[in-house]
Protein backbone atom coordinates (compact mmCIF):
# COMPACT_ATOMS: atom_id res chain seq x y z
CA UNK A 1 0.00 0.00 0.00
CA UNK A 2 1.22 3.39 -0.61
CA UNK A 3 1.21 6.18 2.19
CA UNK A 4 -2.03 7.72 0.96
CA UNK A 5 -4.14 4.10 0.71
CA UNK A 6 -2.37 3.61 4.48
CA UNK A 7 -3.56 6.97 5.54
CA UNK A 8 -7.01 6.54 3.97
CA UNK A 9 -7.20 2.85 5.68
CA UNK A 10 -5.79 4.08 8.74
CA UNK A 11 -8.89 6.93 8.54
CA UNK A 12 -11.70 4.59 8.21
CA UNK A 13 -10.36 2.43 11.09
CA UNK A 14 -10.48 5.46 12.63
CA UNK A 15 -13.58 6.12 11.94
CA UNK A 16 -15.00 2.73 12.44
CA UNK A 17 -14.22 2.49 15.91
CA UNK A 18 -15.17 6.28 16.46
CA UNK A 19 -18.63 5.72 14.97
CA UNK A 20 -19.49 2.23 17.01
CA UNK A 21 -18.84 4.58 20.52
CA UNK A 22 -20.71 7.21 19.48
CA UNK A 23 -23.48 5.24 18.13
CA UNK A 24 -23.59 3.46 21.82
CA UNK A 25 -23.18 6.93 23.71
CA UNK A 26 -25.52 5.93 26.24
CA UNK A 27 -23.35 2.84 27.26
CA UNK A 28 -19.74 4.53 26.42
CA UNK A 29 -20.17 8.24 27.31
CA UNK A 30 -23.40 8.79 29.59
CA UNK A 31 -22.43 6.02 32.84
CA UNK A 32 -19.13 7.57 33.17
CA UNK A 33 -20.30 10.64 33.54
CA UNK A 34 -22.74 10.02 36.05
CA UNK A 35 -20.46 7.84 37.97
CA UNK A 36 -17.85 11.16 38.80
CA UNK A 37 -20.72 13.38 39.53
CA UNK A 38 -21.35 10.70 42.00
CA UNK A 39 -18.17 11.17 43.31
CA UNK A 40 -17.65 14.55 43.18
CA UNK A 41 -20.89 15.03 45.40
CA UNK A 42 -19.68 12.32 48.02
CA UNK A 43 -15.72 12.51 48.05
CA UNK A 44 -15.55 16.20 46.94
CA UNK A 45 -18.45 17.85 48.61
CA UNK A 46 -19.92 16.09 51.69
CA UNK A 47 -16.52 14.09 52.85
CA UNK A 48 -14.22 16.88 51.45
CA UNK A 49 -15.48 19.42 53.22
CA UNK A 50 -14.61 17.84 56.44
CA UNK A 51 -10.88 16.44 55.00
CA UNK A 52 -9.95 19.99 54.39
CA UNK A 53 -7.02 20.29 52.59
CA UNK A 54 -4.22 18.28 51.34
CA UNK A 55 -0.90 19.96 50.10
CA UNK A 56 -2.23 23.07 50.97
CA UNK A 57 -4.83 22.24 48.01
CA UNK A 58 -8.61 22.01 48.69
CA UNK A 59 -9.50 17.99 48.57
CA UNK A 60 -12.09 18.63 46.10
CA UNK A 61 -9.65 19.80 43.39
CA UNK A 62 -7.64 17.62 45.18
CA UNK A 63 -9.31 14.52 43.61
CA UNK A 64 -10.45 16.20 39.96
CA UNK A 65 -7.35 15.35 38.36
CA UNK A 66 -7.07 11.31 39.62
CA UNK A 67 -11.01 10.90 38.88
CA UNK A 68 -10.50 12.32 34.66
CA UNK A 69 -7.58 10.09 34.96
CA UNK A 70 -9.51 6.89 36.21
CA UNK A 71 -12.22 7.55 33.53
CA UNK A 72 -9.68 8.14 30.93
CA UNK A 73 -7.76 4.35 31.81
CA UNK A 74 -10.77 2.87 31.91
CA UNK A 75 -12.50 3.98 29.52
CA UNK A 76 -9.68 3.56 26.87
CA UNK A 77 -9.25 0.11 27.77
CA UNK A 78 -12.27 -1.22 27.84
CA UNK A 79 -13.25 0.29 24.60
CA UNK A 80 -10.63 -1.16 22.62
CA UNK A 81 -11.44 -4.47 24.53
CA UNK A 82 -15.18 -4.73 24.00
CA UNK A 83 -14.11 -3.58 20.50
CA UNK A 84 -12.24 -5.94 19.38
CA UNK A 85 -13.62 -8.64 21.32
CA UNK A 86 -16.87 -7.92 19.38
CA UNK A 87 -15.16 -8.01 16.03
CA UNK A 88 -13.44 -11.34 17.13
CA UNK A 89 -17.02 -12.80 18.04
CA UNK A 90 -19.23 -11.96 15.23
CA UNK A 91 -15.99 -12.39 12.60
CA UNK A 92 -16.05 -8.86 11.42
CA UNK A 93 -12.11 -8.95 12.25
CA UNK A 94 -11.63 -11.28 8.78
CA UNK A 95 -12.95 -7.96 6.65
CA UNK A 96 -9.21 -6.79 8.37
CA UNK A 97 -7.66 -9.84 7.76
CA UNK A 98 -8.39 -10.65 4.57
CA UNK A 99 -7.63 -6.81 3.41
CA UNK A 100 -4.13 -5.73 2.50
CA UNK A 101 -4.22 -3.26 5.53
CA UNK A 102 -0.90 -3.99 7.56
CA UNK A 103 -1.26 -5.10 10.97
CA UNK A 104 0.20 -2.20 12.37
CA UNK A 105 -2.56 -0.03 11.08
CA UNK A 106 -5.30 -2.60 12.32
CA UNK A 107 -3.52 -2.06 16.02
CA UNK A 108 -3.20 1.93 15.39
CA UNK A 109 -6.86 2.07 14.32
CA UNK A 110 -8.17 0.28 17.55
CA UNK A 111 -5.43 2.12 19.52
CA UNK A 112 -6.27 5.45 18.43
CA UNK A 113 -9.99 4.87 18.92
CA UNK A 114 -10.00 4.00 22.45
CA UNK A 115 -7.99 6.76 23.17
CA UNK A 116 -10.74 8.82 21.31
CA UNK A 117 -13.12 7.64 24.12
CA UNK A 118 -11.30 8.17 26.43
CA UNK A 119 -10.19 11.51 26.46
CA UNK A 120 -13.69 11.94 25.36
CA UNK A 121 -15.00 10.73 28.48
CA UNK A 122 -11.80 12.95 30.35
CA UNK A 123 -13.07 15.89 28.61
CA UNK A 124 -16.59 14.93 29.77
CA UNK A 125 -15.53 14.52 33.37
CA UNK A 126 -13.14 17.41 32.78
CA UNK A 127 -16.12 19.67 32.66
CA UNK A 128 -18.57 18.20 34.71
CA UNK A 129 -15.85 18.73 37.57
CA UNK A 130 -15.98 22.33 37.16
CA UNK A 131 -19.73 22.80 38.34
CA UNK A 132 -18.35 21.94 41.48
CA UNK A 133 -14.43 23.40 41.80
CA UNK A 134 -12.37 25.85 39.86
CA UNK A 135 -9.12 24.22 37.99
CA UNK A 136 -6.02 26.39 37.26
CA UNK A 137 -3.87 24.34 34.56
CA UNK A 138 -0.04 25.05 35.85
CA UNK A 139 1.38 23.13 32.73
CA UNK A 140 -1.35 22.26 30.10
CA UNK A 141 1.43 20.82 27.51
CA UNK A 142 2.31 18.38 30.32
CA UNK A 143 -1.36 17.85 31.02
CA UNK A 144 -2.29 17.02 27.44
CA UNK A 145 1.03 14.64 27.03
CA UNK A 146 0.36 12.68 30.15
CA UNK A 147 -3.36 12.35 29.63
CA UNK A 148 -3.13 11.25 25.63
CA UNK A 149 0.05 9.15 26.62
CA UNK A 150 -2.24 7.45 29.47
CA UNK A 151 -5.09 6.95 27.18
CA UNK A 152 -2.68 5.30 24.26
CA UNK A 153 -1.16 3.03 26.67
CA UNK A 154 -4.47 1.53 28.38
CA UNK A 155 -5.81 1.27 24.80
CA UNK A 156 -2.84 -1.35 23.35
CA UNK A 157 -3.58 -3.30 26.99
CA UNK A 158 -7.27 -3.22 26.23
CA UNK A 159 -6.26 -5.04 22.76
CA UNK A 160 -3.53 -7.31 24.19
CA UNK A 161 -6.39 -8.44 26.87
CA UNK A 162 -9.30 -9.31 23.72
CA UNK A 163 -6.27 -10.67 21.38
CA UNK A 164 -6.25 -13.04 24.33
CA UNK A 165 -10.20 -13.33 25.29
CA UNK A 166 -11.88 -16.78 24.22
CA UNK A 167 -14.62 -15.05 25.95
CA UNK A 168 -16.53 -12.39 26.92
CA UNK A 169 -16.02 -13.20 30.64
CA UNK A 170 -11.99 -12.59 30.11
CA UNK A 171 -11.88 -9.10 28.67
CA UNK A 172 -13.82 -8.02 32.25
CA UNK A 173 -11.33 -9.87 34.43
CA UNK A 174 -8.12 -7.35 33.97
CA UNK A 175 -10.39 -3.96 34.30
CA UNK A 176 -12.26 -5.39 37.44
CA UNK A 177 -9.31 -7.76 39.68
CA UNK A 178 -6.36 -5.43 38.56
CA UNK A 179 -7.28 -2.19 37.07
CA UNK A 180 -9.65 -1.22 39.58
CA UNK A 181 -7.72 -1.92 42.44
CA UNK A 182 -4.56 -0.07 41.01
CA UNK A 183 -6.40 2.63 40.43
CA UNK A 184 -8.00 3.55 43.55
CA UNK A 185 -4.74 2.67 45.58
CA UNK A 186 -2.65 4.71 42.73
CA UNK A 187 -3.33 8.24 44.72
CA UNK A 188 -6.36 9.43 43.20
CA UNK A 189 -8.35 9.94 46.49
CA UNK A 190 -4.96 10.48 48.89
CA UNK A 191 -1.14 11.69 48.66
CA UNK A 192 1.61 8.93 49.28
CA UNK A 193 2.53 10.99 52.46
CA UNK A 194 -0.43 9.80 54.67
CA UNK A 195 0.56 6.29 54.41
CA UNK A 196 3.50 4.31 56.70
CA UNK A 197 6.99 4.01 55.06
CA UNK A 198 6.46 0.52 54.38
CA UNK A 199 3.28 1.43 52.00
CA UNK A 200 4.38 4.10 50.93
CA UNK A 201 7.33 1.95 49.28
CA UNK A 202 4.60 -0.89 48.16
CA UNK A 203 2.52 1.96 46.30
CA UNK A 204 5.51 3.16 44.00
CA UNK A 205 5.47 -0.11 41.70
CA UNK A 206 1.69 0.80 41.45
CA UNK A 207 2.22 2.61 37.43
CA UNK A 208 -0.91 4.08 37.79
CA UNK A 209 0.13 6.33 40.68
CA UNK A 210 3.11 7.98 38.09
CA UNK A 211 0.00 8.63 35.53
CA UNK A 212 -2.26 9.84 38.22
CA UNK A 213 0.78 12.09 39.78
CA UNK A 214 2.20 13.24 36.57
CA UNK A 215 -1.35 14.42 35.43
CA UNK A 216 -2.03 16.46 38.81
CA UNK A 217 0.79 18.13 38.23
CA UNK A 218 0.02 19.66 34.73
CA UNK A 219 -3.19 20.67 36.54
CA UNK A 220 -2.66 21.61 39.91
CA UNK A 221 1.70 21.63 40.14
CA UNK A 222 1.59 19.32 42.83
CA UNK A 223 3.46 15.46 42.70
CA UNK A 224 3.84 12.66 44.94
CA UNK A 225 6.47 11.74 42.62
CA UNK A 226 9.26 13.41 40.30
CA UNK A 227 7.59 13.52 36.62
CA UNK A 228 10.44 13.36 34.71
CA UNK A 229 10.75 9.70 35.40
CA UNK A 230 6.78 8.98 34.80
CA UNK A 231 7.55 10.03 31.72
CA UNK A 232 9.90 8.08 30.79
CA UNK A 233 8.04 4.99 32.57
CA UNK A 234 4.79 5.48 30.76
CA UNK A 235 6.55 5.75 27.49
CA UNK A 236 8.44 2.75 27.78
CA UNK A 237 5.45 0.67 29.00
CA UNK A 238 3.47 2.49 25.48
CA UNK A 239 6.83 1.16 23.46
CA UNK A 240 6.78 -2.25 24.86
CA UNK A 241 3.21 -3.04 24.94
CA UNK A 242 2.74 -1.95 21.48
CA UNK A 243 5.46 -4.39 20.12
CA UNK A 244 4.02 -7.16 22.13
CA UNK A 245 0.31 -6.17 20.83
CA UNK A 246 2.29 -6.05 16.94
CA UNK A 247 3.90 -9.45 17.63
CA UNK A 248 1.10 -10.77 18.91
CA UNK A 249 -1.11 -9.53 15.95
CA UNK A 250 1.59 -10.74 13.23
CA UNK A 251 1.30 -14.22 15.05
CA UNK A 252 -2.50 -13.99 14.71
CA UNK A 253 -2.58 -14.73 18.46
CA UNK A 254 -6.05 -15.48 19.35
CA UNK A 255 -7.36 -15.06 15.13
CA UNK A 256 -5.60 -17.09 13.05
CA UNK A 257 -6.11 -21.34 12.86
CA UNK B 1 1.06 -17.69 -21.27
CA UNK B 2 -0.80 -15.91 -18.35
CA UNK B 3 -0.10 -17.03 -14.92
CA UNK B 4 -3.03 -18.45 -13.20
CA UNK B 5 -5.63 -16.70 -11.25
CA UNK B 6 -4.83 -19.51 -8.56
CA UNK B 7 -1.41 -21.88 -8.12
CA UNK B 8 -1.09 -23.88 -5.59
CA UNK B 9 1.49 -26.42 -4.54
CA UNK B 10 2.05 -29.01 -2.05
CA UNK B 11 -0.16 -27.05 0.33
CA UNK B 12 -0.60 -28.63 3.68
CA UNK B 13 -2.37 -28.04 6.98
CA UNK B 14 -1.77 -29.54 10.60
CA UNK B 15 -3.47 -27.90 12.69
CA UNK B 16 -2.60 -27.88 16.40
CA UNK B 17 -4.25 -30.81 17.83
CA UNK B 18 -1.96 -33.35 14.76
CA UNK B 19 -5.43 -33.12 12.64
CA UNK B 20 -4.01 -33.00 8.97
CA UNK B 21 -6.35 -30.90 7.28
CA UNK B 22 -4.68 -31.04 3.79
CA UNK B 23 -2.04 -33.35 2.18
CA UNK B 24 0.23 -31.48 -0.09
CA UNK B 25 -2.49 -30.53 -2.77
CA UNK B 26 -2.04 -28.98 -6.22
CA UNK B 27 -4.19 -26.85 -7.62
CA UNK B 28 -4.55 -24.72 -10.71
CA UNK B 29 -7.08 -22.32 -11.04
CA UNK B 30 -6.94 -20.01 -14.46
CA UNK B 31 -8.04 -16.95 -15.14
CA UNK B 32 -11.14 -15.99 -16.40
CA UNK B 33 -12.60 -19.15 -15.23
CA UNK B 34 -15.96 -20.53 -13.06
CA UNK B 35 -13.94 -23.31 -10.95
CA UNK B 36 -15.75 -25.36 -8.61
CA UNK B 37 -14.34 -26.83 -5.24
CA UNK B 38 -16.17 -29.46 -3.99
CA UNK B 39 -15.73 -32.01 -1.24
CA UNK B 40 -18.42 -33.20 1.76
CA UNK B 41 -17.56 -30.95 4.96
CA UNK B 42 -14.38 -31.31 6.60
CA UNK B 43 -12.72 -32.33 3.17
CA UNK B 44 -10.85 -29.09 3.53
CA UNK B 45 -12.49 -26.67 1.34
CA UNK B 46 -12.20 -24.06 3.83
CA UNK B 47 -9.12 -24.36 5.12
CA UNK B 48 -7.65 -24.56 1.30
CA UNK B 49 -9.89 -21.20 1.18
CA UNK B 50 -9.15 -19.97 4.57
CA UNK B 51 -5.29 -20.43 3.80
CA UNK B 52 -5.40 -18.55 0.26
CA UNK B 53 -7.01 -15.55 1.71
CA UNK B 54 -4.46 -15.44 5.22
CA UNK B 55 -7.61 -16.53 7.71
CA UNK B 56 -5.66 -19.76 8.23
CA UNK B 57 -1.91 -20.62 8.48
CA UNK B 58 -0.41 -23.18 6.50
CA UNK B 59 2.28 -25.44 7.30
CA UNK B 60 3.80 -25.82 4.46
CA UNK B 61 3.14 -25.68 0.47
CA UNK B 62 3.13 -22.84 -1.51
CA UNK B 63 -0.07 -20.61 -2.96
CA UNK B 64 0.48 -17.62 -5.56
CA UNK B 65 -2.57 -15.16 -6.63
CA UNK B 66 -1.95 -13.79 -10.23
CA UNK B 67 1.90 -14.90 -9.93
CA UNK B 68 2.17 -13.31 -6.40
CA UNK B 69 3.64 -15.66 -3.72
CA UNK B 70 1.27 -15.11 -0.72
CA UNK B 71 4.61 -15.09 1.05
CA UNK B 72 6.76 -12.80 -0.87
CA UNK B 73 3.87 -10.05 -1.02
CA UNK B 74 0.48 -11.21 0.38
CA UNK B 75 -0.38 -7.61 0.51
CA UNK B 76 -0.39 -7.35 -2.99
CA UNK B 77 -2.09 -10.74 -3.36
CA UNK B 78 -5.38 -9.32 -1.41
CA UNK B 79 -6.05 -6.56 -4.06
CA UNK B 80 -6.70 -9.25 -6.32
CA UNK B 81 -8.65 -10.92 -4.11
CA UNK B 82 -12.50 -10.95 -2.50
CA UNK B 83 -14.00 -13.11 -0.12
CA UNK B 84 -17.63 -13.80 0.06
CA UNK B 85 -17.29 -16.39 3.36
CA UNK B 86 -19.71 -19.38 4.51
CA UNK B 87 -20.94 -17.41 7.44
CA UNK B 88 -21.94 -13.81 8.19
CA UNK B 89 -19.20 -12.08 9.21
CA UNK B 90 -19.83 -8.32 9.97
CA UNK B 91 -21.08 -6.33 12.24
CA UNK B 92 -24.63 -6.58 12.54
CA UNK B 93 -24.80 -3.38 14.03
CA UNK B 94 -23.65 -1.65 11.35
CA UNK B 95 -24.91 0.36 8.25
CA UNK B 96 -24.87 -1.53 5.38
CA UNK B 97 -23.67 0.84 3.17
CA UNK B 98 -20.99 1.68 5.81
CA UNK B 99 -20.45 -2.09 6.01
CA UNK B 100 -19.42 -1.54 2.23
CA UNK B 101 -17.81 1.69 2.56
CA UNK B 102 -15.34 0.72 5.42
CA UNK B 103 -14.03 -1.93 3.74
CA UNK B 104 -13.15 -0.26 0.41
CA UNK B 105 -11.40 2.04 3.18
CA UNK B 106 -9.20 -0.65 4.23
CA UNK B 107 -8.42 -1.24 0.81
CA UNK B 108 -7.20 2.29 0.58
CA UNK B 109 -9.80 3.50 -1.68
CA UNK B 110 -10.86 6.68 -1.50
CA UNK B 111 -14.32 8.11 -0.29
CA UNK B 112 -15.30 9.66 -4.03
CA UNK B 113 -14.50 6.32 -6.18
CA UNK B 114 -15.82 4.15 -3.13
CA UNK B 115 -19.28 6.25 -3.21
CA UNK B 116 -20.56 5.41 -6.45
CA UNK B 117 -18.78 1.85 -7.08
CA UNK B 118 -20.71 1.01 -3.77
CA UNK B 119 -24.26 2.59 -4.82
CA UNK B 120 -23.72 0.28 -8.06
CA UNK B 121 -22.85 -2.83 -6.46
CA UNK B 122 -26.08 -1.96 -3.56
CA UNK B 123 -28.55 -1.21 -6.64
CA UNK B 124 -27.70 -4.33 -8.44
CA UNK B 125 -27.72 -6.60 -5.62
CA UNK B 126 -31.33 -5.19 -4.49
CA UNK B 127 -30.04 -3.68 -1.45
CA UNK B 128 -30.00 -0.10 -2.14
CA UNK B 129 -33.61 0.19 -0.35
CA UNK B 130 -31.73 -0.92 2.90
CA UNK B 131 -28.67 0.82 3.16
CA UNK B 132 -29.34 2.88 5.80
CA UNK B 133 -30.33 0.27 8.05
CA UNK B 134 -28.18 -2.16 10.33
CA UNK B 135 -27.15 -5.31 8.79
CA UNK B 136 -29.01 -7.53 11.56
CA UNK B 137 -32.32 -6.11 10.18
CA UNK B 138 -31.90 -8.01 6.82
CA UNK B 139 -32.80 -11.26 5.58
CA UNK B 140 -30.71 -14.20 5.19
CA UNK B 141 -30.31 -13.85 1.87
CA UNK B 142 -29.86 -10.31 1.65
CA UNK B 143 -27.38 -10.44 4.26
CA UNK B 144 -25.56 -12.93 1.90
CA UNK B 145 -25.60 -10.81 -1.24
CA UNK B 146 -24.08 -7.89 1.60
CA UNK B 147 -21.37 -10.06 1.69
CA UNK B 148 -20.92 -10.28 -1.86
CA UNK B 149 -20.89 -6.70 -2.50
CA UNK B 150 -18.71 -5.90 0.35
CA UNK B 151 -16.21 -8.65 -1.49
CA UNK B 152 -16.70 -6.65 -4.75
CA UNK B 153 -16.09 -3.28 -3.55
CA UNK B 154 -12.55 -3.32 -4.80
CA UNK B 155 -12.88 -4.56 -8.30
CA UNK B 156 -10.96 -8.09 -7.45
CA UNK B 157 -9.85 -10.29 -10.19
CA UNK B 158 -10.30 -13.46 -7.86
CA UNK B 159 -13.71 -13.60 -6.23
CA UNK B 160 -14.24 -16.51 -4.04
CA UNK B 161 -17.38 -17.52 -2.69
CA UNK B 162 -17.29 -20.13 -0.15
CA UNK B 163 -21.78 -21.30 0.01
CA UNK B 164 -22.71 -18.20 -1.39
CA UNK B 165 -25.98 -19.27 -1.57
CA UNK B 166 -26.68 -21.47 1.26
CA UNK B 167 -29.87 -20.80 2.97
CA UNK B 168 -31.70 -18.85 -0.09
CA UNK B 169 -34.54 -19.68 -1.44
CA UNK B 170 -34.60 -21.03 -5.24
CA UNK B 171 -36.07 -17.70 -6.80
CA UNK B 172 -33.28 -15.79 -4.94
CA UNK B 173 -30.61 -18.43 -5.98
CA UNK B 174 -31.51 -18.28 -9.75
CA UNK B 175 -30.77 -14.37 -9.74
CA UNK B 176 -27.49 -14.57 -7.55
CA UNK B 177 -26.24 -17.30 -10.48
CA UNK B 178 -27.18 -14.83 -13.11
CA UNK B 179 -25.16 -11.97 -11.38
CA UNK B 180 -22.09 -14.07 -10.61
CA UNK B 181 -22.44 -15.40 -14.54
CA UNK B 182 -22.53 -11.68 -15.22
CA UNK B 183 -19.62 -10.81 -13.63
CA UNK B 184 -17.59 -13.79 -14.71
CA UNK B 185 -18.26 -13.37 -18.43
CA UNK B 186 -18.97 -9.35 -18.56
CA UNK B 187 -16.22 -8.71 -16.28
CA UNK B 188 -13.83 -11.42 -16.55
CA UNK B 189 -13.33 -11.84 -12.62
CA UNK B 190 -12.32 -15.55 -11.74
CA UNK B 191 -14.70 -16.98 -9.36
CA UNK B 192 -13.82 -20.08 -7.14
CA UNK B 193 -16.93 -21.57 -5.74
CA UNK B 194 -17.75 -24.06 -3.03
CA UNK B 195 -21.18 -24.85 -2.64
CA UNK B 196 -23.05 -28.11 -1.60
CA UNK B 197 -25.96 -27.55 -4.35
CA UNK B 198 -24.19 -29.58 -6.86
CA UNK B 199 -26.99 -28.10 -9.66
CA UNK B 200 -25.70 -24.35 -8.92
CA UNK B 201 -21.81 -26.07 -9.41
CA UNK B 202 -23.22 -28.10 -12.87
CA UNK B 203 -24.98 -24.95 -13.95
CA UNK B 204 -22.26 -21.94 -13.11
CA UNK B 205 -18.61 -23.90 -13.28
CA UNK B 206 -16.47 -24.96 -16.30
CA UNK B 207 -13.93 -26.95 -14.19
CA UNK B 208 -14.13 -28.44 -11.14
CA UNK B 209 -11.73 -29.96 -8.34
CA UNK B 210 -13.20 -32.80 -5.70
CA UNK B 211 -11.75 -32.38 -2.43
CA UNK B 212 -11.81 -35.34 -0.03
CA UNK B 213 -10.00 -35.92 2.92
CA UNK B 214 -7.19 -33.50 2.34
CA UNK B 215 -6.66 -34.54 -0.93
CA UNK B 216 -7.74 -33.48 -4.41
CA UNK B 217 -9.28 -36.91 -6.01
CA UNK B 218 -10.64 -34.93 -9.18
CA UNK B 219 -9.40 -32.10 -11.51
CA UNK B 220 -11.19 -31.95 -14.47
CA UNK B 221 -13.77 -29.84 -16.74
CA UNK B 222 -17.20 -30.09 -15.67
CA UNK B 223 -17.52 -31.45 -19.20
CA UNK B 224 -15.46 -34.37 -19.13
CA UNK B 225 -16.30 -35.53 -15.51
CA UNK B 226 -20.02 -35.34 -16.32
CA UNK B 227 -18.87 -37.77 -19.20
CA UNK B 228 -17.58 -40.43 -16.62
CA UNK B 229 -21.57 -41.11 -15.32
CA UNK B 230 -22.04 -44.66 -16.46
CA UNK B 231 -25.17 -44.81 -14.82
CA UNK B 232 -27.88 -42.12 -14.76
CA UNK B 233 -31.51 -42.53 -12.81
CA UNK B 234 -34.64 -41.64 -14.37
CA UNK B 235 -38.26 -41.69 -12.35
CA UNK B 236 -40.72 -42.18 -14.11
CA UNK B 237 -44.30 -41.36 -13.17
CA UNK B 238 -47.17 -43.48 -14.61
CA UNK B 239 -50.57 -43.10 -15.56
CA UNK B 240 -51.93 -46.21 -13.95
CA UNK B 241 -51.02 -47.37 -10.50
CA UNK B 242 -48.60 -50.82 -10.67
CA UNK B 243 -48.47 -54.06 -8.34
CA UNK B 244 -44.96 -54.93 -8.74
CA UNK B 245 -42.01 -53.43 -10.95
CA UNK B 246 -42.34 -54.60 -14.76
CA UNK B 247 -39.29 -56.82 -16.72
CA UNK B 248 -37.59 -54.35 -18.57
CA UNK B 249 -34.06 -56.55 -20.71
CA UNK B 250 -30.72 -54.65 -20.68
CA UNK B 251 -32.24 -51.89 -17.67
CA UNK B 252 -32.27 -52.10 -13.77
CA UNK B 253 -36.16 -50.97 -12.73
CA UNK B 254 -37.27 -50.87 -9.57
CA UNK B 255 -40.51 -49.62 -7.91
CA UNK B 256 -40.70 -46.97 -5.63
CA UNK B 257 -44.41 -46.95 -5.00
CA UNK B 258 -47.66 -47.81 -6.84
CA UNK B 259 -47.31 -44.25 -9.68
CA UNK B 260 -43.67 -44.38 -9.53
CA UNK B 261 -40.64 -46.62 -10.94
CA UNK B 262 -37.21 -45.77 -11.46
CA UNK B 263 -35.48 -46.91 -14.38
CA UNK B 264 -30.87 -46.97 -14.19
CA UNK B 265 -29.17 -46.63 -17.44
CA UNK B 266 -26.45 -47.67 -18.52
CA UNK B 267 -23.85 -45.12 -20.81
CA UNK B 268 -24.49 -46.07 -23.95
CA UNK B 269 -27.94 -47.54 -23.94
CA UNK B 270 -30.95 -46.65 -26.14
CA UNK B 271 -33.79 -45.22 -24.03
CA UNK B 272 -36.27 -46.12 -26.41
CA UNK B 273 -36.02 -49.76 -26.07
CA UNK B 274 -37.30 -49.08 -22.73
CA UNK B 275 -39.74 -47.21 -23.34
CA UNK B 276 -41.11 -49.95 -26.25
CA UNK B 277 -40.52 -52.81 -23.78
CA UNK B 278 -42.60 -50.74 -21.12
CA UNK B 279 -45.36 -50.04 -23.81
CA UNK B 280 -45.81 -53.29 -25.10
CA UNK B 281 -46.04 -54.60 -21.23
CA UNK B 282 -49.12 -51.65 -20.94
CA UNK B 283 -46.97 -49.49 -18.92
CA UNK B 284 -47.97 -45.67 -19.83
CA UNK B 285 -45.17 -42.93 -18.68
CA UNK B 286 -46.87 -39.73 -18.05
CA UNK B 287 -43.20 -38.14 -17.36
CA UNK B 288 -40.15 -38.44 -16.50
CA UNK B 289 -37.00 -36.59 -14.52
CA UNK B 290 -33.51 -36.96 -12.98
CA UNK B 291 -33.97 -38.91 -10.05
CA UNK B 292 -30.82 -36.55 -8.41
CA UNK B 293 -28.88 -34.20 -10.39
CA UNK B 294 -25.68 -36.03 -12.52
CA UNK B 295 -23.10 -34.48 -11.01
CA UNK B 296 -24.79 -35.55 -7.10
CA UNK B 297 -24.06 -38.87 -8.34
CA UNK B 298 -20.63 -39.07 -9.41
CA UNK B 299 -19.59 -37.20 -6.07
CA UNK B 300 -21.73 -39.29 -4.11
CA UNK B 301 -19.60 -42.57 -6.03
CA UNK B 302 -16.14 -40.65 -5.78
CA UNK B 303 -17.08 -39.50 -2.00
CA UNK B 304 -17.96 -42.43 -0.58
CA UNK B 305 -15.31 -44.78 -1.52
CA UNK B 306 -13.35 -46.32 1.39
CA UNK B 307 -10.15 -45.74 0.28
CA UNK B 308 -10.48 -42.49 -1.17
CA UNK B 309 -8.65 -40.58 1.97
CA UNK B 310 -5.71 -42.22 4.06
CA UNK B 311 -6.74 -43.54 7.29
CA UNK B 312 -9.30 -41.58 8.48
CA UNK B 313 -12.91 -43.30 9.12
CA UNK B 314 -15.16 -40.64 8.21
CA UNK B 315 -15.10 -37.68 6.49
CA UNK B 316 -17.53 -36.14 9.17
CA UNK B 317 -14.72 -36.26 11.85
CA UNK B 318 -12.61 -33.04 11.09
CA UNK B 319 -12.55 -31.11 14.26
CA UNK B 320 -14.50 -27.82 15.01
CA UNK B 321 -11.64 -26.20 14.66
CA UNK B 322 -11.43 -26.69 10.74
CA UNK B 323 -14.76 -25.22 10.24
CA UNK B 324 -14.79 -22.40 12.10
CA UNK B 325 -11.59 -21.59 10.44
Amino acid sequence: MNTRQLLISLWTMVVKEVRRFVRIWPQTLVPPSITMTMYFIIFGNLIGSRVGEMHGISYMSYIVPGLIMMSVITNSYSNVASSFFSNKFQRSVEEMMVSPMPNWVILAGFVIGGAARGLGVGLIVTVVSLFFTHLDLHHPFLTLMVVVMTALLFSIGGFINALLAKKFDDISIIPIFVLTPLTYLGGVFYSIDLLPEFWQKVTMINPILYMVNAFRYGILGISDIPVSGALIAIAAFIVAFWCLALWMLNRGKGIRS
Amino acid sequence: MAEPALSIRGLTKVYGNGFEALKGIDLDVEQGDFFALLGPNGAGKSTTLGIVCSLVQKTAGQVKIFGIDIDRDFAKAKYALGVVPQEFNFSQFEKVEDIVLTQAGYYGMPMKEAKPRCERLLKDLGLWDKRNGAARMLSGGMKRRLMIARALIHRPRLLILDEPTAGVDIELRRSMWEYMRRINEEEGTSIILTTHYLEEAESLCRNIAIINRGEIIKNTSMRGLLTELDTETFLLDLAEPLEAAPQVEGFEVERVDAHQLALSVRKGTDLNDAFQQLTRQGVRVLSMRNRANRLEELFVSMTSQPDAGSGIDSATSTPAKETAS
